[in-house]
């Protein structure tokens, strides 16, 4: 057993052809994962690796590095389609976690629940994965998360980058978590909307992702396509938009419950987006 | 490349030294921290990022200790409180913010909350309270209720006073500055780094039958491993239990586990051995049975039989009535019944159970949390077939008890291992082990009916609650007793019948948590007087001062106090508030379509100390030689300030400040037995004791001086001096004999409360007082989600006299917020709420602001006046916002907690 902290990205891949490893950065997730008496072959610590900290901007979009806290993020000037994230970050257990945990570690991690999953759906984010085998892929967020706590990530593969797209001119977004209690909640459902509209009001884009109703967190497409062209007043969320929603029961809500308020839930994401406030 | 090669040292700056460690890979660094470097006011709650209590900074930024690895701060700048409080100027303005407002309770969040805080302030100097709320959001308190927390921060006046402590006056926690700098020391912070630990081998199922394979092989063949323990290894009686008539829980189960998490054997090891030991490894054989989950199973003749001699699972049960209940509800204008239930509450105290033990010259010594070190002592006795005099129990800082901590934990496992190994032990429970085996509130089912005649007046009260008692007794039969005496509530009820039952399940123990099930039928109750208010047409509040208990007006048991019933004071006392409040929501839910407002009303009494039974105190007081006026404090300080309120009682009693005071604490071996933390006993109980022993201390040396009785007292060095109206008057102390304690002068005072027996229909005289209360509250409901959010608190508390107003306030805070979790969101599952993540606990943005109103109705029998208080406070507490959710909605919640699931579910029937 041994502990790692590389200083570049190549070490670290390098090191990740080992089995066994745990990969590391504000541990919030591998510590209460932590099983009594298991260790790792060793630990992998991606927090010194030189640029993974940083969010950069370019033509193909915004650039959020592994090493990336909510913390980070939320002090990061982005323009009001990441509201949406930024919410989110602010959901994130308490200030303490969101000081060490990873906007990449949340993706890894894989909980139906993960804050920061619709937020990044809704934004059509894609994951930069490397590995010193096979060098650098890049896919869709929704293509990465395979199930509860299941990922497209290989064993030797480290997730090095979450890359957004260029939202629309004018895009708005927003975010909503219920929970049974103010702070340091898991989600009973959330919601995050992507909102652009017309002059007139009318929407002209909607990505609409919703969480912890579903194995991995889901856009509503039906519901996206049939708010195109229409006001927030012309809205009306049916069973059918939902239907791709699978909730389960369990100690935070029921399955039921979780369908029922889930509709409100993204007409006031939507609400919300379109609000000045 | 060299950063291939690993990490074996690593060097960062403490609280500005520079320090170098050299820790097992991944460790985390709130274990560096207090086991490496000393720094033990790093605290550990949940090792889990659930709780803060390890908060710690890191480059000025607050971080959970125990989810940052230590090799991740090289070069790094950690700060923890113990350092900050020493040189940092903003640390030591909020250390004394939080003395000022009472935010220290127990003190085991403080240092994650003030290292949190002291984050925010540095950014944010005068913060709002949405800017506290969101920093310290992470940091999780079970006894402030956070509103003191939130004072200290925004810089609400202090509520403390510049004062000597006179009884009614706001003097600052005695215990003040070792929690706001850290230094307090609690169960997990006693023992030396290095030594031994054990870990206790727990059941997975919720009943089983096991086998154990070669354990002595096993421990023998692993490295590191010193001893095992199980049942075999018990010298005396392998069980422990609280009440002596049912004493039934084994401290290693023998061939049968009867709740998940139970004990059957304890390993002793090194730290670093357990680090690699896996459970699994563990040669046992588990063959699960089947269990009886909740209590209509247990009761079916089919389901096992947990205990010999109780039929049907059935452990015990309470009964009073007086009048006839039936017929009266039979003649009742208006006839109201309901069925109510609750589930187990965890009590969730920030300190896990925790100790240290060795053996000195023969003797063995436990350092633990406890809320009940004579008790600790008396079970272990049995325990360990020694002879009290060979063993010693010397209570640590208790991080909240709440009731939890009356029962043993760790104590047992503790002195077996200091025992068999002649080596010092340690164990702290883990979070999940900690609310796995400790016991918990009793779940209810009650069914309740209640009428009135058309003019208000009850008529008829017909009272039945089963209490999911788990799998051994605890403090079960002291639920099963009190309920059916305070089902009643605070009110004339003439004809009435009241019986509960106690049922063994495979569920965790259920005993002693604040109010010891009485929360749970004021929820029946309370819920009930507003429907039968609302159906005679009557204003829910005076319908309440129509019913309510007064003087001269006997109880439910029979028993008339001639004095002191304080209930109508409380309710009164809510009459603005409940007219303004009930204008405002109106107004407001005229404005609004899926917000609505309402606001609730519940009321409640408790009787304190003991039911019926002998229940002592005894205070040891002294002077020494040398001037030293000393005071043999043993009444547990849990938090909620019987360090404070005791010494301010002893020193107005004796009639010095309470500076003059030199306190010892609780000691087994040098401190007399203070009776337990429990049933709201210590501020009327030990608190007559300490009254009675600084009276007796003040009159022998009023007498051995020759002067007044109003004299003066101050004490010099070696010397008491007096002063009267006839001049000044000095004692030379050097004449005196010291006896074996080197006291010169001392008084060593007992205080029992009067009770009697209750005879077979409960009719008696329980409780020598009872304390009532009475709360408001306004909720918000959101009725598209199903979410209820508090908006504002009024509690109105008789307390008989405020001993100190700052620590009333304080016990009510934290009892509203331990009621509001309660209500609303608390509910353990055993497997599936094992931790602070899926059980749910408030935080600092669940509380609303708390207007307390104090009342002074004095008692005859409490010192000065006061009544007990800890436990008043959370019985109305979930009631009144029950009674707000149908206010709000028109939907009534008969089951706790009213979880946005249930509440939208009720919402929803209705519109169907």
């Amino acid at each position: 057993m041994s502990y790692h902290r590389p200083l570049d990205l190549a070490s670290a891949v390098d090191l990740l052809s080992q089995p066994g490893g745990v990969i590391i950065a504000g541990g919030t997730d591998v510590y209460p994962a932590k099983q009594q008496g298991r260790q790792p072959a060793y630990y992998l610590d991606v927090t010194a690796i030189s640029g993974l900290r940083e969010i950069a901007h370019s033509n193909e979009g915004t650039r959020i590095g592994a090493a990336v806290t909510w913390s980070d993020l939320l002090r990061a000037d982005l323009p009001a389609a990441f509201d949406c994230l930024k919410a989110s970050a602010r959901e994130v257990g308490s200030v303490q976690i969101q000081n060490a945990a990873t906007l990449a570690g949340n993706l890894c991690n894989a909980s139906p629940a993960a804050d920061g999953v619709p937020p990044l759906l809704a934004l059509e984010a894609q994951v930069e994965l490397r590995s010193a085998a096979r060098g650098t892929r890049t896919l869709p967020l929704a293509d990465f998360l395979k199930g509860v706590r299941q990922t497209d990530r290989a064993a030797d593969e480290m997730l090095t980058a979450i890359i957004i797209p260029p939202t629309p001119s004018g895009a708005v977004s927003a975010f909503e978590k219920l929970g049974s209690r103010r702070y340091l909640v898991i989600s009973i459902t959330m919601s995050a909307a992507v909102l652009a509209v017309d002059g007139d009001g009318a929407i002209i884009h909607a990505r609409l992702a919703v969480g912890a109703c579903s194995p991995v967190a889901r856009r509503l497409l039906a519901l996206e396509k049939d708010v195109l062209g229409k006001t927030l007043a012309d809205i009306n969320i049916t069973p059918e938009h939902l239907a791709d929603l699978s909730p389960i029961d369990d100690v935070r809500g029921s399955a039921a419950y979780r369908l029922d308020v889930v509709a409100a839930q993204c007409e006031r994401a939507m609400r919300r987006a379109l609000s000045d406030e | 490349m060299n950063e291939q090669v690993p990490i074996l040292s690593t060097r960062f700056t403490l609280d500005g030294k520079t320090v170098e460690v050299f820790p097992a890979p991944g460790a985390r660094l709130s274990e560096v921290l207090r086991e490496d470097l000393g720094a033990r006011d790093v605290k550990i709650g949940c090792n889990a990022g659930d709780c803060g209590a390890c908060t710690v900074l890191v480059d000025s930024a607050p971080v959970c200790a125990c989810l940052t690895p230590a090799q991740q701060v090289a070069d790094r700048q950690v700060e923890t409180l113990g350092g900050l409080y020493i040189s940092d100027p903003t640390t030591q303005a909020l250390a004394t913010r939080f003395q000022d407002m009472g935010a220290a309770q127990c003190g085991i969040c403080t240092p994650g909350m003030m290292v949190s805080a002291v984050a925010l302030l540095r950014e944010t100097p005068r913060p709002s309270v949405e800017q506290v709320q969101d920093a310290l959001g992470g940091v999780l308190c079970r006894c402030t209720g956070y509103r003191k927390i939130i004072d200290a921060l925004i810089g609400t006046a202090p509520d403390a006073q510049d004062v000597d402590g006179d009884v009614g006056t706001a003097l600052r926690h005695v215990d003040g500055p070792q929690k706001v700098s850290g230094a307090q020391l609690f169960g997990d912070d006693v023992a030396p780094p290095g030594t031994l630990e054990i870990f206790v081998i727990r059941a997975p199922h919720p009943r089983a039958a096991f086998e154990f394979g070669d354990v002595t092989g096993f421990v023998a063949s692993t490295p590191g491993f010193e001893a095992v323990l199980s049942a075999a290894d018990i010298p005396g009686r392998n069980l422990f239990g609280v009440i002596p008539q049912f004493v039934d829980q084994p401290v290693f189960a023998e061939t049968e586990t009867r709740f998940r998490g139970e004990a059957i054997a304890a390993l002793i090891a090194t730290p670093e051995a357990l680090a690699g030991f896996c459970v699994e490894d563990f040669p046992v054989t588990w063959r699960v049975l089947p269990p009886a989950q909740d209590i209509t199973a247990a009761q079916q003749p089919e389901a096992a039989q947990l205990h010999a001699g109780r039929a049907r699972n059935v452990m015990c049960g309470g009964f009073v009535a007086c009048g006839a209940a039936d017929d009266a509800l039979e003649t009742a204008d208006v006839v109201v019944e309901g069925h109510f239930q609750s589930g187990f509450v965890e009590h969730a105290y920030i300190e896990p159970e925790a100790g240290f033990a060795q053996v000195v010259e023969g003797k063995i010594e436990v350092h633990a949390c406890t809320q009940a070190p004579v008790m600790d002592l008396e079970a272990l006795e049995d325990i360990l077939a020694m002879d009290r005099s060979k063993i010693r129990v010397i209570p640590t800082a208790v991080g909240g008890g709440f009731g939890a901590k009356l029962d043993i934990s760790v104590q047992p496992y503790l002195a077996l291992a200091a025992l068999k190994t002649g080596k010092p032990v340690r164990l702290n429970y883990t979070r999940t082990e900690s609310m796995q085996s400790s016991t918990k509130r009793h779940p209810s089912d009650i069914r309740l009916k209640v009428g009135a005649t058309k003019e208000g007046h009850l008529s008829g009260f017909n009272f039945y609650g089963e209490f999911d008692t788990g799998a051994y007794a605890s403090w079960g039969p002291t639920v099963a007793n009190r309920v059916p005496v305070h089902a009643s509530g605070p009110y004339k009820i003439t004809d009435y019948r009241a019986e509960s039952k106690g049922i063994h399940t495979n569920n965790p123990p259920a005993g002693a948590f604040r109010g010891f099930g009485v929360p749970q039928s004021a929820i029946a109750q309370e819920s009930l007087f507003d429907v039968l208010a609302d159906k005679l047409g009557m204003d829910r509040l005076e319908f309440r001062i129509l019913n309510a208990l007064e003087n001269d007006v006997p109880t439910v048991c029979g028993q008339v106090f001639a004095q002191g019933v304080g209930i109508k004071q409380c309710l009164t006392g809510l009459r603005p508030a409940w007219a303004d409040e009930r204008a405002a929501t109106a107004s407001f839910n005229a404005a609004n379509a899926t917000l609505k407002r309402g606001v609730g009303l519940a009321a409640g009494w408790y009787g304190c100390g003991n039911t019926s039974l002998p229940n002592p105190s005894t205070i040891k007081s002294g002077v020494l030689a040398d001037g030293t006026l000393v005071l043999h404090q043993g009444a547990m300080d849990i938090g909620q300030g019987a360090n404070t309120v005791i010494s301010q009682i002893f020193a107005t009693a004796f009639g010095v400040p309470v500076a003059a005071i030199t306190r010892i604490g609780a000691d087994t071996d040098v401190t007399p037995d203070a009776g337990k933390t429990s049933a709201s006993r210590q501020t009327y109980v030990s608190g007559n004791a300490a009254r009675l022993s600084g009276e007796a201390l003040r009159a022998m040396i009023l007498e051995k001086m020759n002067v007044a009785q109003d004299a003066t007292l101050t004490l010099g060095q070696g010397v008491i001096h007096a002063r009267d109206a006839a001049g000044a008057h000095q004692l030379d102390l050097s004449n005196l004999v010291a006896d074996s304690d080197g006291f010169v002068l001392r008084a060593e005072e007992t205080y029992d409360p009067p009770t009697k027996p209750l005879d077979a229909n409960g009719q008696g005289a329980p409780y020598a007082q009872f304390g009532y209360a009475a709360h408001l509250v306004v909720v918000e409901v959101d009725t598209a989600l199903g979410t209820v959010k508090p908006i504002k608190f009024v509690a109105a508390h008789d307390v008989g006299r405020a001993i100190n107003p700052m620590l009333v306030e304080g016990q009510v805070h934290g009892g509203i917020a331990q009621g509001l979790g309660m209500a609303l969101m608390e509910e353990y599952i055993p497997g599936r709420t094992e931790n602070l993540h899926d059980y749910l606990i408030p935080t600092i943005g669940d509380v609303p602001p708390i207007e307390t109103i104090i009342i002074e109705e004095p008692d005859a029998h409490g010192p000065y006046g006061a009544k007990g208080l800890g436990e008043h406070v959370l019985i109305p507490t979930a009631p009144a916002l029950l009674n707000a959710i149908a206010d709000a909605t028109g939907v009534r919640i008969t089951q706790v907690p009213a979880t946005p699931a249930r509440v939208r579910a009720a919402i929803k029937a209705k519109q169907a």
